[in-house]
């Protein structure tokens, strides 16, 4: 019988197994960031072991940077706690090492799941792991990408391994073109209203279909972030060759004979025609329209040209109470028509939509406007210091300055608001991040997750708007 | 790691599904470089509520939390459980956890414990009925109970997460008893992928 994806990467990396189905695998890339690695240094240090192999580890910091007062250095970051994590993460990198370190303040420096991609440091067919969720992301280049807690930070440093288990095997396959302001965003948030942010828990995700095949490496990424926000740990999408393409002349990528040897390999990493999956998903990428979340779970989820909906519908109990205290948080009206909803800030950024292509799409959307007198702040921060240096060169920065937006220094941001880059209580965002969980980007912040057209459609408008019918 | 055989606790009731991480721990708590000191924090945003189930007296000392499915989604934060041993719980009982949080559990000295909906539900009533009610959760036997032996569900766990919890064992020493596999496997890796290194 043939194999899927997953199977292949999983077998290409087994250790060891043990008779009740736990296993080892190998670990090839290990990303870490300044939150989740200290406990796990300070644990190698206490039990007085060493990393098993530096040059696995790319790290930096980005979840509780600040993304202004650059300038200032060190002293721009003004919260002492987030100043002791970066100086901490300095200092384990100077006594430990790594084989590329992309400190505060470097120029390269930037989300984690931005710059791994971006340096050439995730390569097919890989084992990519960081203390992060989001690191799913990297499946878009069909690796076996997952995250991790603290603990396992540790474990993976000290072992270069991973203790785990074999997930099932789920495809969601999507059909046909997108139609006109539909993005790689809307797919992940249509896939998600669909399967629930518990339908891929115990799978790896195989994403398929010509929808995203015609899908950049950018919108890939897009689609593979956002697989644990539909429960798997793991989303993936088969070499082809936009991959190949994105992957050629990356400063960590293979050259010359390497190059060709690894190609050859790359292009076998795709399911066989008679694979066989523990489950599948349908949609139909025509049908897919531009998606707003009007909850507090990013499944809770409808076509901007729709209404919030209405709990006295929904006859499961558990359900209805969830969409009741969602919608009490949310300070919605049951039925109230999506493109009715008003903003007060706007954010594009974030590791699911702060790429070159993701500032080009909300850019274009911008130029030329003027963001709402009724927006508070809406703020564009991109994904790396290189993604910011490539927008400038493409003058993405003076549209979106000239339109009131602020251009910021890269980093996770308002995603998760660690650091000032936050909501007030009770103010509602755009947002191209992941998650709109209670309070995640601001204590009593209200936040939609969009795409970044919809995001900057949204900002100018000072409401939700349909980008499909935007000119 | 602490080791976990049988603990009697109070059950204290969550009665939301899909409950986050960000819930469990806030990000305003995630700039600490030390496992410990997240105990205050649990549920924080929630614990202001003074109906909120951990601010009731009744449930004051639990060590055991009943939730509802999909029990923490969302970030890989480890916090999470840390958060939930400093203030005292050392399992969970739920009918499913999201993967990575299930994951952290373990390497945490505690328990999270897979019962069907139906066995959940009646802990519910249960808990809600009798004030002070408290269950035996016996990983050896893989089951719960309740204090007067009148009620027993059975859970699943994999046997060497099993071994690993009732002997409190550093899973890291463990995995470096095969430190010449895994040698071997990456010399072998090394060879045929170059790339990768």
């Amino acid at each position: 019988m043939g194999q899927t994806l997953y199977d292949k990467l999983w077998e290409s990396h087994l250790v060891h197994v043990e008779d009740d189905g736990t296993a080892l695998i190998y670990i090839d890339r290990h990303l870490i960031h300044e939150v989740t690695s200290p406990q796990a240094y300070e644990g190698l240090k206490l039990a007085g072991r060493k990393p098993w192999r530096v040059d696995s580890v790319v790290a930096t910091a980005d979840h509780n940077t600040p993304t202004e007062h650059w300038e200032e250095g060190m002293a721009g970051v003004r919260d002492r706690f987030a100043r002791l994590q970066i100086e901490t993460l300095d200092a384990n990198m100077r006594e430990f090492g790594a084989k590329v370190y992309f400190p505060f303040l470097d120029k390269r420096q930037g989300i984690v799941h931005v710059i791994g991609p971006e340096q050439g440091a995730t390569l097919p067919g890989m084992t990519v792991v960081c203390g992060d969720s989001h690191t799913s992301t990297h499946g878009a280049f069909a690796c076996l990408a997952h995250g991790i807690g603290t603990s396992e930070v540790e474990h993976v440093l000290a072992t270069q391994c991973l203790i785990t288990r074999k997930m099932k095997n789920m495809r969601v396959t999507v059909d046909g073109p997108l139609g006109r302001g539909v993005t790689a965003k809307d797919v992940i948030l249509a896939i998600i209203g669909r399967i629930g942010t518990a339908g891929g828990t115990g799978h790896a995700i195989e994403f398929a279909g010509s929808t995203i095949r015609a899908l950049s490496m950018e919108g890939r990424m897009t689609v593979c972030n956002m697989a644990i926000e539909a429960g798997a740990r793991a989303g993936m999408v088969a070499v082809d060759e936009t991959t190949l393409e994105y992957v050629k002349g990356r400063p960590f990528a293979p050259k010359g004979p390497e190059w060709d040897q690894a190609v050859a390999y790359w292009r076998s990493l795709k399911s066989d025609p008679d694979a066989k999956f523990d489950r599948e998903v349908r949609l139909d990428g025509r049908e897919i329209k531009p998606h707003v979340t009007w909850g507090t779970s990013p499944e809770m989820v409808v076509s901007v040209d729709d209404a919030v909906p209405d709990p006295e519908r929904e006859k499961d109990a558990m359900r209805r109470e969830g969409m009741e205290r969602a919608l009490v948080y949310m300070g919605l009206t049951p039925r109230t028509r999506m493109t009715d909803i008003k903003l007060d800030q706007v954010f594009i950024g974030s590791c699911t939509n702060s790429r070159i292509e993701d500032l080009r799409l909300a850019a274009a959307v911008v130029k030329g406007r003027r963001v709402a007198s009724s927006i508070r702040r809406a703020m564009v921060v991109p994904g790396s210091g290189l993604v910011k240096a490539q927008a400038e060169r493409e003058g993405l920065d003076r549209i979106f300055r000239d339109a009131g937006f602020q251009w910021r220094e890269p980093g996770c941001s308002m995603c998760l608001g660690m650091n000032e880059d936050r909501l007030q209580a009770g103010e509602r965002c755009a947002s191209t991040s992941n998650r709109n969980f209670e309070g995640r980007q601001g204590t009593g912040g209200r936040t939609h997750l969009v795409s970044p057209s919809m995001a900057a459609a949204a900002a100018i408008a000072g409401h939700f708007v349909d980008v499909r019918e935007w000119r | 790691m602490d080791k976990f055989t049988v603990l009697t606790g109070l059950v204290a009731p969550l009665d939301r599904a899909n409950v986050d991480t960000d819930q469990i721990i806030s990000k305003e708590h995630l700039a600490s470089i030390k496992r410990t000191g997240y105990g205050d924090a649990l549920f924080g945003r929630w614990r202001q509520a003074p109906d909120f189930v951990l601010n009731q007296p009744r449930y004051k000392g639990a060590s055991i939390l009943l939730a509802r499915k999909n029990f923490g989604c969302g970030s890989s934060r480890e916090h999470a459980p840390w958060a939930l041993m400093d203030y005292g719980f050392r399992c969970v009982i739920a009918p499913s956890f999201a993967d990575i949080f299930f994951n952290n559990c373990f390497k945490n000295g505690m328990l999270p414990v897979v019962l069907s909906e139906a066995e959940v539900d009646r802990l519910f009533h249960e808990a809600a009925a009798f004030p002070g009610f408290r269950v035996v959760v016996d990983l050896e036997a893989q089951t719960v109970s309740t204090t007067d032996n009148a009620k027993t569900f059975r859970f699943e766990v994999d046997a060497f997460r099993k071994y690993c919890l009732l002997n409190g064992l550093d899973d890291i020493g463990l995995t470096l008893r095969h430190a010449d596999k895994i040698r071997a496997f990456e010399a072998r890796r090394k060879a045929q992928h170059p790339w990768s290194f």
